[in-house]
């Protein structure tokens, strides 16, 4: 049997630095990246995708990838379909923002509790559509305000 | 009213140096040049967004790139920009010998002294523009 390599979800977050809800979506990714999902997940880096860099585009044509924008305008979403293929999730800050009832978030320099409550709900999502790309079954508590803290 | 210089960090995701080169941007738009310069979102202006291209268009601009790919860079020099002035953190921290910087999310003391340095270098290319008169 071949060894093939293991199957993995890109992670692209906008990261925009003029709303809080860039901050929230660069702090969801990295914390799935390094605490709930190490093993399933790679992050993309989206200036370095936007700027032509191949190996990032190349990812994102052959492997799932999940988009994580703060906004409506969905530059992740965006910029991935616009140059590899169409992000197999995407997921927008402002709409959990919405479902959680969450109130002011902070800045996008400095996220206040209730942004890190937002944070962790979103990487709950993200995680949950991970494990669905991935076919994989739910690993318990992921986070959220319902969900309490992992 | 003057306008302010637009300031475009590549908030790379992946090193720590790209969170300096995010941190240093707010350090410089917030608390070093507030009535000088303003942020501008790279992705927003790389996927055509029309207020960002009105910030940048035909003036004066800072990128703050955290590696030697130069994304923000790119990225403004596609984007109208009269002048892109590079601000290169990997080169900074040559200058600040010393330094560790660590995390991404959360960067420790020495990440936060790096976007310090990284921010007063910038701090001083806005200076030299705006007294040059070149920015209108």
């Amino acid at each position: 049997m071949p060894d093939l390599p293991r199957k993995k979800v890109g992670l692209i977050s906008c990261s925009g630095e003029e709303l809080p809800e860039g901050t929230v979506t660069r702090r969801a990714v990295r914390k799935v990246l390094e605490t709930l999902r190490p093993d399933d997940t790679v992050t993309l880096c989206l200036p370095l995708f936007l700027a032509g860099g191949e190996g990032e585009r190349s990812f994102a044509r052959f492997y799932p990838t999940i988009a994580i924008d703060g906004c409506d305008k969905r530059c992740a979403a965006r910029a991935t379909e616009k140059y590899s293929a169409k992000p197999a999730a995407s997921i927008v800050v402002t709409d959990i923002a919405k479902e959680c009832g969450c109130g002011a978030i902070g800045t996008a320099r400095r996220l206040n509790a209730e942004g890190l409550r937002l944070a962790d709900e979103v990487a709950g999502k993200i995680v949950e559509e991970t494990d669905r790309l991935l076919k994989k079954k739910p690993k318990g508590s992921v986070g959220g305000f319902d969900r309490g803290k992992s | 009213m003057k306008r302010k210089i637009a300031v475009v960090p590549c908030s790379g995701i992946g090193k720590s140096l790209g969170a300096a080169a995010r941190e240093a941007a707010f350090i410089l738009a917030e608390d070093l040049r507030p009535d000088a310069t303003k942020i501008v979102a790279l992705s927003l202006l790389v996927m055509g967004d029309e207020e960002a291209r009105r910030e940048v268009e035909g003036g004066e601009a800072v990128a703050i790139d955290g590696c030697k790919l130069e994304c923000a860079a790119k990225g403004l020099a596609c984007s109208g920009a009269a002048r892109v002035n590079k601000v290169a953190v990997f080169d900074v921290i040559r200058r600040h010998r010393g330094l560790k910087p660590e995390g991404v999310c959360d960067l420790n003391e020495d990440g936060l002294k790096l976007a310090r340095a990284t921010a007063d270098e910038a701090a001083k290319i806005v200076d030299d523009a705006n007294a040059e008169g070149g920015h209108a």
